[in-house]
């Protein structure tokens, strides 16, 4: 068992919709080792991807605590959780969130250049060609086929070496053929890399693969 | 320094990308309309000043009571400037027994350096229409070339001798056009021109001549300014420095004229820019909100991501203003090379002023427009990876662009170069976009009301348009400001030109009768009824030097301004007038009334008073004839120089200068059929002075022909400003609009079905925006030419029915063809694209 790279504490969430609150995620308390593989699932609604982004720090919860690699992020101001996303974290999207006006490399390139890296170019390529796209490398997002841009997604999440890679619903915008490819690889770079990976997806096969299932019903863990 | 690396990746990879063409095409029309009006008023007004040169024969002139120390011809040769000289005085001109007082003028070779001197063999004669030519020469030594006044009243045959002085010149030509009228009404003689080299033989230049020496100056507009501040450091007293800005108060009033217009018309084309770079940014932003979202999650900091677009725009904006500089110039040329065919003229080459304007104007208003939207960018949330329902910045809000309407409001001062033209100009527009914006949305409003009363095309459009309510109101607002800048150009054109023409109309005066006595009055006004000619009123006059302000007295050296000194150093014209004349405007004080007859109260005009520094309720005492006389200032007055009618700077009551010896004035129009009257007029009043002023009125129309042909050329441009607002306005709701297409056909909707949908829409904003246009234009042509112009405006309602159908077709037609790309792209594309 490693290290604990993720705690999550009482974290609740809750908006306000005029009068009423609504309470999205309540009182979840989690913790991921450094090197596990662990599933969110649940139905639709059940706050998903809320906790996905309150673990990353793209949102701030209303009470709780959630440390990142022994950090307490909501501690830290925006910027901070920024440069710690960077230095820590890898995200792979639905809807994929390429840049349009960027290649496939260039795209893969980015997280690199944010973080100043002299050659970024190298690592790129080299990520593309293990994803199966080396051909594909001066194309923009709007030339390629949707599994094509999941890897060219997953390619730019690896590209940092993050030790905490996030995915939200990877496999929801493509078939099932392609779906289960682009799982196929996530896991073999997950398991390359030996990086920790939390997967927010509402299918039971893709949740299967991983070691540990964590359900969310109602804002709760069930 | 990675950052910086970093944002000219993501610029190039932006450009490549096919993101900034929208946003570049607007700056560079922008930079490129705005250097092209910046370059081509540069030419036109050096050109424009040259033509008011012609009236000098030159670019400069020193002129002095004392012969010019040889200091000013050296420096002038040195500076490699053209130089002529010219003497001028008043002498006898006799032939046989009859004599006549003449303004003889001696040249030298070079003259005139600026303009034509015409002349015609045709001496005496009676061919109807002489034939003339520029002469390309000065009279030859032993040669005297004289006027048609001169030639009347001596009865002069070509080859007839005549005496000047103690010399005997041959009559070898008429004279029918010369540049350098003398400025100033009095001493305008009959004209005599003759070579410099016969001028000792004539005995005339002796001690206590009164001369005028005059050294004439011509070149390259810079060298020439370098000469008159360097002259102007050495003049002494008694010499003066005449430019065209020294020159008539006619000709400056309408070079000041169409200065104000040519600037007012390169306003219009940055507002037009500004719209269009609003709503080109407001495009930008939106599409980078996912891509801000993704570098906020990749780890970029708040501060990073300003800077990385900062740079990328400091970039674009440097880029795109050099391009448009260059269009800008390689435009003009392209426009001069067309105008050169219409004008007479040859433009001299730009300075390189306009470029940097141009290019400062493209970084302010790039970064004045582009700022808050970046701002906005800056604090894009990372959670809008997950979610992207969240983290729409409201950009588009009016006053997201306080920025900009600063940055606007700056350039509009320093280019209209008036503040009170500046921000007459500016406060329309400010208050245009206010109102259009507030309209815009109870408008939008109120058309719900209407929708379910549509059928098809028009619920489609009105729903679209209730959708995107606050878009719809940016682009009918802009789209209007743009089409308000042209209608109120159009407007303000027609009415300057409207005024030109009423103010210079085909009976304009073209004669003045100066010198007439008190007892010719009644015989005069009997000549003009036997000729049929309306009696023109008669104005009294009276010649007095200005010698002390409030009891303090006053010299030339009291004052730093040349004018000032020169005003003072001369006699003035003092007249009496009950009633004020209908060309002059009151702008301080009183005019007085029938009681004041015999107070000592002077009105003055406000040019001259600024010039001298005098105020209302100053006491002013004149030297009339050796004694004293003084009056207390009650009124200063505009005039208005454009009529030709008589003015005078300084008016009293009636019985306060009766007193003093006094000759009369008058100006009327004679019709060119007539011209024989005026030999008679002449034979039978031998003692007036007759100015022919229809040469002079002549090269005035030349002149305002010019700048009317220079305003059509600046309103082209600024057309083509309002194009790249129209485009980027299109482009700016294009993603939606490609979104919205893929639906309504996966739905099943024809072709024909969203053209009619799109084109109800379109019409709807064409036809807000025309509407905001023609109110707008409307109010800011009164308030322009009211206030700022001086013309009176007249409601014009064309501007209605031009405004509302060029914005309906024109924002139709162009809003289909913007779209015609989606439609022909099957849906499932699109889609896949959106996804």
């Amino acid at each position: 068992m490693g290290r604990p790279i993720v705690q999550a504490t009482a974290l609740t969430k809750q908006v306000s919709t005029g009068e009423d609150q609504l309470i999205i995620l309540q009182d979840i308390n989690l913790v991921v080792n450094a090197g596990e593989a662990v599933a969110v699932v649940g139905a639709s609604g059940s706050g998903k991807s809320t906790l996905l982004g309150l673990l990353a720090g793209l949102d701030t919860p209303s009470s709780g605590k959630v440390h990142l690699d022994g950090e307490d992020i909501f501690t830290l101001d925006e910027d901070g959780r920024a440069a710690l996303r960077g230095r820590l974290l890898g995200f792979v999207f639905q809807s994929f969130q390429l840049l349009p006006a960027l290649t496939a490399l260039e795209n893969v390139m980015l997280p690199l250049e944010l973080a100043g890296v002299n050659n970024a170019r190298t690592p790129a390529l080299e990520l593309l060609e293990r994803v199966g796209l080396g051909l594909r490398l001066k194309h923009y997002p709007k030339q390629l086929s949707g599994g094509e841009q999941q890897r060219v997604a997953i390619a730019r999440a690896f590209v940092t070496h993050p030790q905490l890679l996030l995915a939200d619903e990877p496999t929801g915008n493509l078939d099932s053929a392609t779906g289960a490819q682009i799982i196929e690889l996530m896991f073999e770079l997950n398991h390359e890399r030996g990086t920790t990976l939390i997967l927010v997806t509402h299918d039971e096969a893709i949740s299967s693969r991983c070691a540990r299932r964590v359900r969310l019903a109602g804002g709760r863990v069930v | 320094m990675n950052l910086l690396k970093l944002s000219f990746r993501m610029l190039r990879r932006d450009w490549r990308a096919g993101e900034l063409r929208v946003l570049v095409f607007a700056l560079v029309v922008a930079v490129g309309g705005m250097t092209t009006v910046g370059f081509f008023a540069d030419r036109v007004q050096m050109a424009l000043s040259r033509q008011g040169n012609q009236l000098l024969g030159a670019d400069l002139i020193i002129v002095s009571d004392r012969p010019l120390l040889p200091h000013y011809v050296d420096e002038a040769k040195r500076l490699g400037l053209a130089i002529s000289s010219a003497l001028k005085f008043p002498s006898m001109a006799a032939k046989g027994e009859a004599s006549l007082l003449t303004e003889i003028k001696a040249v030298t070779a070079g003259y005139p350096l600026r303009g034509e001197l015409r002349i015609s063999d045709d001496v005496g004669g009676t061919a109807p229409i002489p034939a003339e030519r520029i002469a390309n020469a000065i009279p030859p030594p032993g040669s005297v070339w004289v006027d048609e006044k001169l030639i009347t009243r001596l009865d002069l045959k070509r080859g007839d001798l005549i005496e000047v002085g103690v010399a005997q010149l041959r009559v070898d030509a008429r004279i029918t056009q010369e540049p350098d009228h003398s400025i100033g009404f009095i001493n305008l003689g009959p004209r005599v021109l003759i070579n410099a080299a016969d001028l000792p033989a004539t005995g005339l230049v002796q001690q206590g001549s009164r001369i005028a020496y005059r050294l004439l100056v011509a070149g390259d507009a810079a060298v020439v300014e370098e000469f008159r501040d360097w002259a102007q450091a050495r003049l002494t007293l008694g010499e003066r420095i005449e430019g065209i800005r020294d020159a008539r108060p006619e000709i400056k009033a309408a070079l000041e004229r169409a200065e104000k217009f040519l600037s007012l018309a390169a306003l219009a084309s940055v507002v037009l820019a500004a719209a269009a770079i609003a709503l080109a940014v407001r495009r930008f932003s939106q599409r980078h909100l996912d891509g801000c979202a993704v570098m906020r999650c990749l780890g970029a900091s708040q501060a990073g991501i300003l800077r990385l677009y900062l740079y990328h725009f400091i970039m674009l904006g440097a880029i795109a203003s050099t391009a448009g500089c260059l269009l800008g110039l390689v435009a003009q040329e392209a426009l001069v090379y067309w105008l050169s065919a219409l004008v007479e003229a040859e433009l001299p080459w730009p300075s390189l002023l306009p470029a940097a304007h141009g290019l400062l104007t493209g970084m302010v208003l790039l970064l004045g427009f582009a700022l808050p939207p970046l701002l906005n960018l800056r604090r894009v949330p990372a959670l809008r990876v997950l979610r992207r329902d969240i983290g729409m910045p409201t950009t588009y809000s009016l006053t997201g662009y306080a920025l900009g309407l600063a940055a606007l409001s700056g350039l509009f001062l320093w280019k209209a170069g008036d503040a009170r033209l500046g921000i007459s100009v500016m406060g329309g527009f400010v208050a245009a976009i206010a109102i259009f914006g507030l309209l815009g949305f109870l408008l939008v409003k109120a058309m719900s009301g209407v929708r379910g009363q549509t059928g098809g095309a028009w619920r489609y459009g009105l729903a679209s348009i209730q959708r995107r309510a606050t878009a719809s109101v940016v682009q009918a607002v802009a789209l209007g400001l743009g089409l308000m800048a042209l209608l109120a150009l159009t407007l303000i054109r027609d009415d300057l030109m409207q005024n030109w023409r009423t103010s210079l109309p085909p009976d304009a005066p073209n004669r003045f009768l100066v010198n007439i006595q008190e007892d010719q009055l009644q015989p005069l006004e009997e000549f003009f009824s036997q000729h049929d000619i309306v009696h023109p009123p008669v104005f009294p006059m009276v010649r007095g030097r200005l010698t002390a302000i409030n009891d303090k007295m006053i010299a030339a050296d009291s004052y730093a301004d040349t004018r000032a000194k020169r005003l003072v150093e001369r006699e003035f014209n003092l007249s009496w007038a009950s009633e004020m004349s209908s060309d002059n405007q009151i702008v301080k004080g009183q005019w007085w009334e029938s009681g004041d007859t015999g107070k000592a109260v002077l009105s003055m005009e406000e040019g001259i008073a600024k010039t001298v520094g005098i105020r209302v309720g100053d006491t002013l005492t004149y030297d009339v004839a050796g004694s004293p006389f003084s009056a207390t200032v009650t009124s200063l007055r505009k005039v208005d120089w454009d009529t030709f009618r008589v003015n005078f700077f300084v008016v009293t009551p009636p019985g306060v200068l009766e007193k003093y010896p006094a000759s009369y004035i008058t100006s009327f129009y004679l019709p060119p059929q007539q011209v024989e009257v005026m030999n008679q007029l002449i034979r039978a009043f031998p003692n007036f002075l007759v100015i022919d002023v229809a040469a002079i009125i002549n090269q005035v129309q030349k002149v305002m022909e010019q700048v009317s042909k220079a305003i059509e050329f600046v309103f082209l441009f600024t057309l083509l400003a309002g194009f790249a607002v129209l485009y980027a306005a299109i482009a700016s709701t294009q993603d939606e609009r490609i979104h919205e297409a893929a639906i309504f056909r996966t739905l099943g909707a024809k072709r024909r079905q969203l053209v009619r949908a799109w084109a109800a829409e379109f019409a709807i904003i064409g036809g807000l925006a025309g509407t905001f246009a023609a109110a707008g234009a409307s109010a800011l042509g009164y308030v322009i030419g009211e206030y700022a112009l001086n013309l009176s405006y007249t409601f014009n309602p064309w501007i209605w029915l031009t405004g509302l159908l060029t914005g309906v077709l024109g924002v139709t037609i162009a809003g289909l063809m913007g779209t015609r790309s989606v439609l022909s792209k099957p849906p499932l594309t699109i889609l896949r694209k959106i996804a």
